[in-house]
């Protein structure tokens, strides 16, 4: 941190700066020419509340993406089918059993199983063809995405929230104050924040296990130099199978969540790969606080995007890809 | 790379020998390639209007935005996935710009003007795209073209000021000129015909030039290339401009054809089509592309008819699809051409055909 802010004042500055006039927007009340300029404040924070909690789901896709992409080269254009399929399985459990919870699980383990049979059957044979493997994963998508149009239809279906997070919860945050004194307070969805907390501890869990535990390391140094890991007796292709499962698994469990959130139907495989590809390329490849960061800023973007200018929000979420392109074409976080 | 790099081994095996200049021109060396040639010429005669438009008039068009990437991929290395968006685009712009139903967003200006406008914004906008993509590398390249086209196509579903949303424009007018209307089932036959031709022979040419020559060492060792004076990112983009100018011309012809362009024709599984296309046909070749736009024009007409025939569900016809690629790249690095060379090689003792390389180029 402190380095940081030695080595590039100016933009230490900058995002000071930043972070000030937001905590100021948000906890502070409007005054009334702001509100006049670009809208209520319930708006904004609405929008700021739905893109931090679309940053968390696009977190869980695109982490796995990313694991997946820096220990083993491998493209994997399919990781949209593997998000898809988690969200239908998830829905059938929860639609059979009724149990939330349950349906997290059982996605997460199905789609590992995908994930392990692909890095198995398929991905071993051509391993260090970089090009000849995204070509697969390409292949496998199509195949994929028909065999599930094929299973279960071109319907949209959405995971029921279970009855203890239905519902709003107020935050201790003023929007307005009515004309009698009395303060208004942030109404927001119960499970979207506890969705988000989730994909939090995810998240701090997953850098704990990859910088502080035995198989975290050897995934670090797999992700440097897998041949020497390799020449060390580490048995890589089990760590190669570990880490395929864990991204193709978190895909499940991200499937599950975008059902809840939104709903999953045939096309949102595409969605969420092109977010995971948008996601990484801001954040660098490979990189877990790349993963964060990147899909923080994306989910604001698009959301703050759909609700001030309306028709360009994809544009926004393209632009800030290009800008960073420009800037640092390795990626915000990348290590390079 | 490996699949491109090892496809080019087995081509430069071939290519390694001498060969005379003009070796494509000549009847003895290559009757397959005339006879196909001569087909094509009379294909009126032997066609109606269906399998004239429907299946020829497809292959050649989704043949020559296939070709854009084959040139790419083959001979600079970089697989580019924004192609078909650099076709939709070039379509859209003749919609905008030309006549179509959609008064309010047409300009109106007659097709002599509308299409050379289209044809240069689009080659703009894929050296743009170009120039992002080669600040990266490699297996990056597919991810960021992936990426503009994807993000290509979600922009059209949601713009209604230039590319009216998801309804797109329909009734786009087609050229009119010497007595001719152009979108007659003949000559847009041979107009296709031409345009194809035109680009395969100057992929052809290029790849011998010497601006071909050093694309291609570009694609084989970047490092050296700079080291010997040659300016890799120029070469690069200039790539990328000529084949987003070959893509335009399809996408121009496509939009003829169809008379309408929405968002469905510039999607992710249209861009993901022209990757299959070219590598199912063979991307060393620029005769690859062409083969694989036929046999996937062949399947889409036909997948569904043959698979009701024998008793399965007819609406599978992408899992064909993606099963027959993914056959494709797991057994045969370069497609259909690399597989008929090995049965050409493996059918016939080596001397009888000194000259190796069969095919069209």
């Amino acid at each position: 941190m402190t380095r940081f802010i030695e080595r590039h004042p100016a933009w230490a500055l900058i995002i000071l700066i930043a972070v000030a006039l937001l905590a100021w927007l948000v906890f502070a009340v409007w005054p009334p020419a702001l509100e006049d300029a670009i809208g209520r404040k319930k708006i904004f924070l609405n929008a700021l509340f739905n893109g931090v909690t679309l940053g968390g789901l696009y977190f869980l896709v695109a982490s796995g993406f990313t694991l997946i992409f820096g220990l083993m080269r491998n493209v994997n254009l399919a990781h949209g089918s593997l998000y898809l399929f988690g969200g239908y399985v998830g829905y059938g459990i929860s639609a059979a059993t009724g149990s939330w919870i349950l349906s997290f699980v059982v996605a997460f383990i199905a789609v590992a199983l995908v994930g392990v049979l692909l890095q198995v059957l398929v991905f071993r044979r051509m391993e260090g063809q970089d090009l000849r493997q995204t070509m697969v994963t390409i292949g496998l998508s199509i195949v994929f995405a028909d065999l599930m149009l094929w299973a279960v239809g071109g319907d949209f279906y959405q995971v029921q929230t279970p009855s203890w997070l239905v519902g709003p919860i107020e935050l201790p945050l003023m929007t307005a104050v009515k004309s009698s004194g009395e303060a208004v307070y942030l109404q927001y969805p119960l499970v979207r924040l506890v969705i988000f907390a989730a994909s939090v501890v995810i998240g701090v869990a997953m850098w704990l296990a990859l910088n502080r535990t035995r198989i975290g390391m050897m995934v670090r140094a797999g992700v440097d130099d897998r041949d020497i890991l390799a020449a060390t007796g580490v048995r890589i292709q089990l760590v190669f199978v570990l880490v395929f499962a864990l991204g193709a698994g978190l895909a499940g469990i991200a499937g599950v969540v975008g059902g809840t959130f939104q709903s999953i139907s045939p096309g949102e495989d595409t969605r969420f790969l092109l977010a995971s590809l948008v996601v990484v390329i801001v954040g660098g490849m490979g990189s877990i606080p790349g993963a964060a960061l990147g899909a923080l800023i994306i989910g604001l973007a698009e959301q703050l995007g759909s609700v001030y200018i309306p028709t360009y929000a994809i544009v926004v979420t393209f632009l800030i890809m290009v800008v960073v392109l420009a800037l640092r074409p390795q990626g915000l976080l990348a290590r390079r | 790379m490996s699949l491109i790099e090892r496809a080019h081994l087995d081509a430069d095996i071939r290519t390694a020998e001498p060969r005379p200049a003009f070796a494509v021109l000549s009847v003895n060396e290559h009757p397959a390639a005339w006879i196909v040639a001569v087909l094509l010429l009379i294909m009126p005669l032997i066609a109606n209007g269906f399998f004239l438009i429907e299946i020829f008039g497809q292959t050649l068009i989704l043949g020559i935005i296939a070709l854009s990437l084959m040139f790419l991929a083959g001979y600079g290395g970089m697989v580019s996935l924004m192609q078909l968006t650099v076709a939709g685009f070039a379509g859209y712009m003749v919609a905008v710009f030309g006549v179509s139903g959609n008064a309010n967003i047409s300009l109106g200006w007659p097709w002599w003007l509308a299409m050379p406008v289209a044809l240069v914004l689009a080659t703009l906008f894929g050296t743009l795209g170009g120039a992002l993509a080669v600040r990266t590398e490699g297996i990056y390249t597919i991810m960021i073209t992936l990426a503009i086209g994807a993000a290509f196509f979600y922009f059209t579903n949601q713009n209604w000021a230039i590319f009216n949303g998801h309804t797109g424009i329909n009734t786009v007018a087609t050229p009119h000129f010497w007595g001719i209307d152009w979108r007659a089932d003949i000559p847009f036959y041979y107009l296709t015909l031409a345009i194809a031709a035109l680009c395969y022979f100057a992929v052809l040419y290029l790849s011998r030039a010497p601006f071909g020559l050093a694309l291609q060492g570009v694609r084989d060792n970047p490092r050296r290339m700079a080291a010997l004076g040659f300016n890799v990112n120029a070469h690069r983009v200039a790539a990328y401009a000529l084949a987003a100018f070959i893509a335009a011309l399809g996408g121009v012809l496509q939009v003829w054809d169809y008379h309408q362009i929405s968002p469905g024709s510039v999607a992710v599984e249209r861009c993901i089509d022209i990757l299959i296309i070219a590598v199912v046909g063979g991307i060393t070749r620029p005769v690859g592309p062409f083969i694989g736009a036929f046999i996937f024009v062949m399947l889409r007409t036909f997948a569904l008819d043959f698979l009701v025939k024998i008793g399965l569900d007819g609406n599978r016809f992408r899992l064909l699809i993606g099963i027959g690629f993914l056959v494709i790249v797991f057994w045969s690095s370069d497609g259909v051409v690399g597989l008929y060379e090995r049965w050409r090689r493996s059918g016939k003792p080596a001397a009888t055909h000194p000259r190796g390389g069969g095919g069209h180029g």
